[in-house]
């Protein structure tokens, strides 16, 4: 774990780090920060409960304990990484730790928008690319710079044309994963919205 | 791109805006709130100083840390104490409606709702619990949200979200004796895999499908996440219409004929486009029962847990961490493996149906000496209803514990929780590894009455030879 944590702010346009490779696929949030760590009323201790279960089970052996992977921030994972629960515990948990973008094969869709909507870019790369970069850390660090502009992440060795949603691109770029007062300029089309609905005019006991 | 979908129709009708970053303002007509994801969000909206904007819409009520032995107050756990606090505190600060225990109608969140009638066809359903989907029986575009999502509908009743794809998933024919909802839904996800669905809405339909209670059709569609659907739905029919008509937050006199009209008029229809369809026969499906550490990773009551060979690529290298996590050989037959534990409740099966048909399975029966059974009701109104009907005392009789609503050990935040490397059979929804409270435990999910005939034989058991 890192000594201070600074959550992210305001635009997002290129990071560069250190990666660590987690090989697996269908890792779900479970793993990642089990159910037991979610009774809290704030996210402030979870980077050191990250992956807790699967790390005991390897002995200091996890990626996430072990000695050269301290200073990684660029997570490199396989397919369906982040299914199951909802819980944004889980990328809050990888981003105290000092997790600050993630590459992989795909994620999970809510897994996805948390990691978002809390500002850590989810990009990602085919198979091949994902198999490339993960046997290249099995031997030796790797350090990507990434740049979201033109999508590239790039080191001394490897070279790679990431993908991500434009929309997420975009909102990252204008800092816009920051959606609160984006959503609240729309305030007038909010209340237009409100008022057009059938529903809210049903006599229901709701109101 | 799919057309006139009932998915398109809602999303397009509660679409406030185009935002600058190409993807859509949604309002969310139904924000359903509990302890577990929600102090943060209401932490940010204080750092913000932002209100609620629409406190009516948001509706709250405690399930995932609850105790289920014992409810009263303070709870023996501290920090479960701290999180109910927090709860009640901020759902008084913001005026907001808060179903608490002993209320008459605490339960989980996606029991409580559809029982209140706050759940209607043709709204945009959120809240943080990916289990969201299951509103969708009702014809609702429902999903799961994290905690700064929540915050965000708090604060503007809105979402940045980009629109998802939709598939229709056919069911011909019908279920078979002995085959539930939930047999079906495994059946799915198993043919499809758990992660098909990412970027797609799941819409169910066909003979099978309509031919489900309300109830039914919420298993189907609380585990399209499993199948990695965000949001699963199904079109409203008269079924629909009559659970809602009674329920206390239903549309009232004229109200709930212009309701009716509207309904109607969001289904899919023979004009309607998609992005995918996919066939299967519902008349084919077995009980069903997970092996692995996935909720697709599962096979027929009379199966063996697939070779390696058997399976893709894509799936081999799960299979291989999951025979070892289960400790179970390829080849191997799931029937008669051992239980331990069994629990009957959950978001997926946790209804007072499912309660019925467990007991009627367990009536007159007893639970093998071997085995710690325990059912957990989804809510207080369906524990009410339970009890008037006498199943209770048919659990208590058989050997079960009869405990109080919660989610209990579908996630085992509370003090339920499998010890060692315990199997259960879980009538809940998630087999992941270390999912039902011990890191080392190992779940097998299955419907309501599978694991009540598991419960009886002390190991997995065809349900088909107790109910003939």
């Amino acid at each position: 774990m890192k000594s201070e944590f600074t959550p992210p702010i305001g635009k997002i346009a290129n990071m560069n780090g250190k990666c660590i490779s987690l090989i697996g696929n269908d890792i779900d949030t479970d793993r990642i920060i089990p159910a037991r760590f979610l009774k809290c009323v704030n996210f402030d201790s979870l980077g050191e409960s990250v992956f807790e279960d699967d790390r005991k089970t390897l002995k200091g052996k996890h990626p996430f304990d072990l000695e050269e992977n301290k200073c990684a921030s660029i997570l490199v994972v396989n397919s369906n990484f982040g299914c199951g629960s909802s819980r944004e515990h889980a990328p809050q948990a990888l981003m105290r730790w000092g997790i600050k973008a993630i590459i992989g094969e795909s994620f999970a869709d809510i897994f996805y928008s948390n990691c978002i909507a809390i500002g850590i870019p989810c990009f990602t790369l085919p198979k091949k690319s994902i198999e490339e970069i993960q046997n290249y850390c099995d031997n030796q660090s790797l350090f990507l710079e990434i740049d979201l502009k033109n999508l590239s992440a790039q080191s001394k060795d490897l070279n790679f044309n990431l993908e991500i949603k434009e929309s997420s691109r975009k909102m990252f770029l204008s800092g816009e994963w920051d959606a609160t007062s984006t959503l609240l300029d729309n305030k007038n089309l909010i209340e237009n919205k409100f008022n057009q609905l059938p529903y809210i005019k049903f006599n229901t006991n709701i109101s | 791109m799919s057309q006139d979908t009932l998915f398109d129709k809602v999303w397009d009708l509660h679409k406030v805006s185009r935002l600058p970053g190409g993807s859509d303002q949604i309002f969310i007509g139904l924000h359903l709130i509990h302890e577990v994801t929600s102090p943060q969000a209401f932490g940010a909206l204080k750092d913000k100083k932002l209100k609620v904007k629409f406190p009516d819409r948001t509706v709250a009520t405690v399930d995932h840390i609850v105790p289920t032995d014992n409810q009263s107050r303070p709870f023996k756990d501290n920090l479960a104490e701290q999180m109910i606090e927090t709860l009640e505190k901020n759902c008084l600060e913001h005026k907001i409606r808060f179903f608490n225990i002993g209320s008459g109608n605490q339960g989980i969140v996606h029991v409580v709702a559809p029982e209140l009638g706050l759940t209607q066809p043709g709204m945009t359903i959120a809240c943080g619990d990916s289990h969201t989907s299951t509103h969708g029986a009702f014809g609702s575009i429902a999903f799961g949200i994290g905690t700064s999502q929540v915050r965000d509908v708090l604060a503007t009743q809105t979402l940045a979200m980009n629109k998802l794809k939709v598939r229709q998933i056919w069911c011909d024919n019908k279920l078979s004796k002995g085959v539930y909802a939930k047999d079906l839904v495994l059946h799915i996800i198993n043919k499809l895999g758990v992660k098909a669905g990412v970027g797609f809405a799941y819409e169910f339909a066909g003979p099978a499908i309509h031919e489900l209670s309300m109830e039914e059709r919420m298993t189907i569609c609380n585990m399209s996440i499993e199948g990695g659907a965000r949001c699963g739905y199904i079109n409203p029919d008269e079924k629909t219409f009559s659970y809602i008509k009674s329920k206390f937050y239903a549309p009232k006199n004229e109200h709930w004929d212009r309701a009716l009209r509207w309904w109607e008029s969001l289904k899919s229809d023979g004009n309607s486009i998609y992005d995918d369809v996919i066939k299967l026969d519902a008349s084919k499906v077995e009980p069903t029962v997970t092996w692995g550490i996935t909720p697709g990773q599962s096979i027929s009551i009379n199966q063996q847990i697939p070779l390696l060979d058997e399976l893709s690529p894509n799936d081999k290298l799960v299979a291989e961490e999951a025979y070892e996590y289960m400790s179970f050989k390829p080849g191997q037959l799931i029937k008669d493996t051992p239980v331990d534990v069994c629990f009957i409740g959950s978001c997926t099966n946790g209804r007072i149906s499912d309660l019925r048909v467990a007991a009627k399975v367990l009536k007159g029966k007893k639970v093998s000496k071997n085995v710690k059974a325990f059912a957990v009701p989804g809510s207080e109104q369906v524990a009410t209803e339970a009890k008037q009907e006498g199943l209770d005392q048919i659990f208590k009789d058989s050997g079960f514990q009869w405990r109080e609503p919660g989610c209990s050990m579908c996630l085992a935040m509370n003090s339920d929780k499998l010890i060692g490397n315990q199997v259960s059979a879980s009538s809940s929804n998630r087999n992941f590894k270390g999912r039902q409270g011990s890191p080392s435990g190992r779940t097998l999910l299955m419907s309501p009455a599978m694991v009540a005939a598991a419960a009886i034989n002390g190991k997995v058991s065809d349900v088909r030879e107790f109910i003939n």
